[in-house]
């Protein structure tokens, strides 16, 4: 289905939508822009600058009650409540690169073995409404890794800007019903100037960067420490790159207790951290940043490639090369280690 | 000759007996620059200086244990290495100190506050002596240098490096002291305000410590208690006052240390203005005990010493 949008009737939708769901939509907060939760009279920044903080929270929160324990006196069997997540969520204006970050969740906490009900809930209840991007940002390189500035996948509306709204098309089921609001009206014939749009900003971003030999080329160099200590040499460990990236997706877990009741609660793990694989007897079997770097670079470019189809568990966003402290850009990362010669 | 020449020639001419020598090269767009680690005088290509180069250097000499180094620091950086000396976290003899007199340096969110477009889509830069023409989004735009220079470099009392082997430039006339008007702003708020300003930033912060990683004096790393399992200090929910509850533990940890270099406001991805709460803190350091971090050789920082009695805290007469 196609249909159009003005501006302001966009933030109406948000408003009205704001009083049966989460709307999780970018907001500027002292200077800087990042998805929360969005409430009638906020100001939606949906155009000066990618979000710093990815839509990703919608459906894999920072900080997730699993259960809740509750005693009333301490020698008796405790009630255990398990907390899946209620209620729907709209993300309003993310970018393709960041709706589609999700599907790279999809064969991990899915699978025929083991199935992730607090995801899975949460990613079906939510609906993700983007924006396709005028032109790239210089960090931008989704049409790399088999995206696009329109990219659809992983969006249930695609909106694009003509004139003095949005041209939104739907993908799934659930943007169709978006779309049946009365806020959107006939199309026209704009959908042609969309078309012309979003084909510019995909010629904006140039020559796409070819990653069919990076799973091979980097298993080459799995053994290379040289390498990977040269590459990680002016990494802070910090781990901002993937709490940023809207692919990363791996968790801890832990209780926090407070006496007769106490919560599990599952948070955002990253791998560029000392505890991420600190086994209990102590033994890291990545301690130092270089082996935490290469598990990152690794796993994006590599291991995920290999085992789901050669898909790059990375959507090119580009939020970890901006937001770096020390401005690493794993796009070089791997090209180096493409263009490796021994 | 220029100032990036000296350097360069006084690099290699060290190069021989060192691992490296950390400086800055053009980092992923023509408006960031980016930590260079110099092995090879084919590297020293790459080395640049300017007000793009704003990372403090010194963040890395810890990681160095045992080997020898060559760090480029700016004025405010030595003062980083000159706590760390004090400190006893690194050896004089295994850093070798390549001093600049500095101009000072941008900070990118006052540039990006400035342009008429994100600088996400710079296309070209030129620095020029006091000012910097920005082309983005196909619009150009000139700054002048003095309008986005880093808060900290608009009170600087320190240009030049006050620990060096070499000293490159030309030496500044020295200046005194000064406050900055956001912090005074700040300090004037009430307590109701400021409780609403903290929550507002801390409902931001993701926890990823990057102003904690990027700190020259968190030395702590893999063994801070903010993410320690065993014992579980802190909680891992990022609500705010959970986040906050990390940002106490930073501060008072730095209470004395702290340099003021301003690289964990600069780290921090979500802009949360953290060189408030470590000026504040500095100010109560150096009203009580008279100590500024890393102006001089040989100062304790008062929480890492002990004395029964302290001269400036009146402990019996209250
Ligand atoms: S953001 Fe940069 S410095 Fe921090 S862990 Fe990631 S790569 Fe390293
Ligand atoms: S790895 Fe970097 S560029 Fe890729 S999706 Fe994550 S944040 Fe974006
Ligand atoms: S604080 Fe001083 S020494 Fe540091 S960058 Fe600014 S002007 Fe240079
Ligand atoms: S760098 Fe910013 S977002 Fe990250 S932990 Fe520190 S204050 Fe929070
Ligand atoms: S707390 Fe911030 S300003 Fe102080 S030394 Fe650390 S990074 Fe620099």
């Amino acid at each position: 289905m196609e249909r159009f949008i003005t501006k302001e009737n966009l933030i109406r939708l948000a408003e009205e939508l704001s009083a049966t769901c989460r709307v999780l939509a970018p907001v500027a907060s002292c200077g800087t822009v990042t998805f929360r939760r969005f409430l009638p009279g906020m100001v939606l920044d949906l155009h000066s600058r990618m979000a710093a903080v990815s839509p990703k929270a919608a459906t894999f929160p920072q900080t997730e009650t699993l259960l809740t324990v509750k005693r009333e006196i301490p020698e008796k069997k405790p009630e255990i409540t398990e907390t899946l997540p209620e209620g729907k969520s709209v993300v309003i204006g993310c970018r393709p690169c960041g709706a589609r970050g999700k599907l790279i969740f999809n064969p991990v906490y899915e699978t025929d073995k083991t199935k992730d009900p607090y995801y899975i809930q949460r990613r079906d209840n939510t609906v993700f409404i983007s924006l396709a991007c005028d032109r790239p940002e210089t960090t931008c390189f989704c049409h790399s890794v088999g995206s696009g500035p329109a990219d659809p996948d992983g969006s249930d509306v695609l909106l694009t800007l003509v004139g003095e709204g949005y041209v939104a098309r739907s993908v799934t089921p659930a943007g169709e019903d978006v779309l049946k609001s009365a806020l959107f009206t006939d199309a026209g014939d704009k959908g042609k100037e969309a078309d012309a749009k979003n084909a510019k900003a995909r010629e904006m971003m140039g020559e796409a960067h070819d990653y069919v030999s990076a799973p091979a080329k980097l298993l080459a160099r799995f053994d290379d420490m040289d390498f990977w200590a040269a590459q990680s040499a002016k990494c802070i460990s910090c781990g901002a790159c993937t709490y940023m990236c809207p692919t990363c997706y791996c968790f801890n877990i832990t209780d926090d207790d407070l006496g007769l009741e106490s919560r599990r609660i599952r948070t955002w793990d990253n791998c560029m951290s000392h505890t991420f694989t600190l086994e209990g007897s102590g033994h890291n079997p990545r301690p130092t940043k270089a082996h935490r770097l290469k598990n990152r670079v690794g796993h994006k470019f590599s291991y995920y490639p290999d085992l789901h189809g050669g898909v790059m568990a990375c959507c090119g966003c580009g939020r970890c090369i901006k937001q770096c402290p020390a401005g690493i850009d794993i796009r070089q990362i791997v090209k180096a280690a493409q263009e490796y010669s021994e | 000759m220029s100032q990036l020449d000296d350097l360069k020639n006084a690099i290699k001419s060290h190069l021989g007996e060192l691992e490296c020598v950390i400086g800055w090269e053009q980092g992923y767009d023509p408006l960031h620059a980016t930590p260079l680690f110099i092995r090879t005088e084919a590297d020293l290509d790459r080395l640049t200086i300017g007000p793009l180069a704003v990372h403090n250097l010194a963040t890395y000499l810890t990681g160095f244990k045992g080997k020898k180094i060559g760090v480029v620091v700016k004025g405010c950086d030595s003062k980083s290495v000159i706590q760390l000396l004090n400190e006893n976290l690194i050896k004089r003899d295994e850093v070798v100190i390549f001093g600049l007199c500095c101009d000072g340096v941008v900070s990118q969110r006052k540039i990006r506050a400035a342009l008429p477009a994100d600088p996400g889509f710079v296309e070209s830069v030129e620095i020029g002596a006091s000012d910097l023409k920005i082309t983005v989004a196909g619009q150009a735009a000139t700054l002048k240098l003095s309008d986005v220079l880093a808060d900290k470099c608009l009170v600087c009392a320190t240009p030049d490096a006050i620990i060096s082997d070499v000293l490159i430039g030309t030496a500044h006339t020295p200046t005194p002291p000064a406050s900055l008007a956001c912090q005074d702003e700040f300090e004037a708020k009430s307590d109701a305000e400021k409780l609403a300003f903290w929550q507002e930033n801390m409902s931001r912060c993701i926890r990823c410590y990057a102003c904690r990683n990027a700190c020259p004096m968190c030395v702590c790393r893999d063994y801070c208690i903010a993410t320690s399992r065993d014992p579980l200090w802190l909680s891992q929910d990022n609500s705010p006052a959970e986040n906050m509850m990390f940002q106490m533990v930073h501060v008072s940890h730095l209470a004395g240390r702290c340099t003021e270099c301003g690289e964990c406001e600069r780290a921090c991805p979500v802009d949360i203005p953290l060189m408030l709460l470590r000026r504040y803190m500095n100010k109560q350091v150096k009203d009580v005990f008279e100590l500024q971090a890393g102006t001089a050789l040989e100062q304790t920082p008062p929480l890492l010493t002990f004395k029964v009695e302290e001269e400036r805290i009146n402990e019996r007469g209250w």
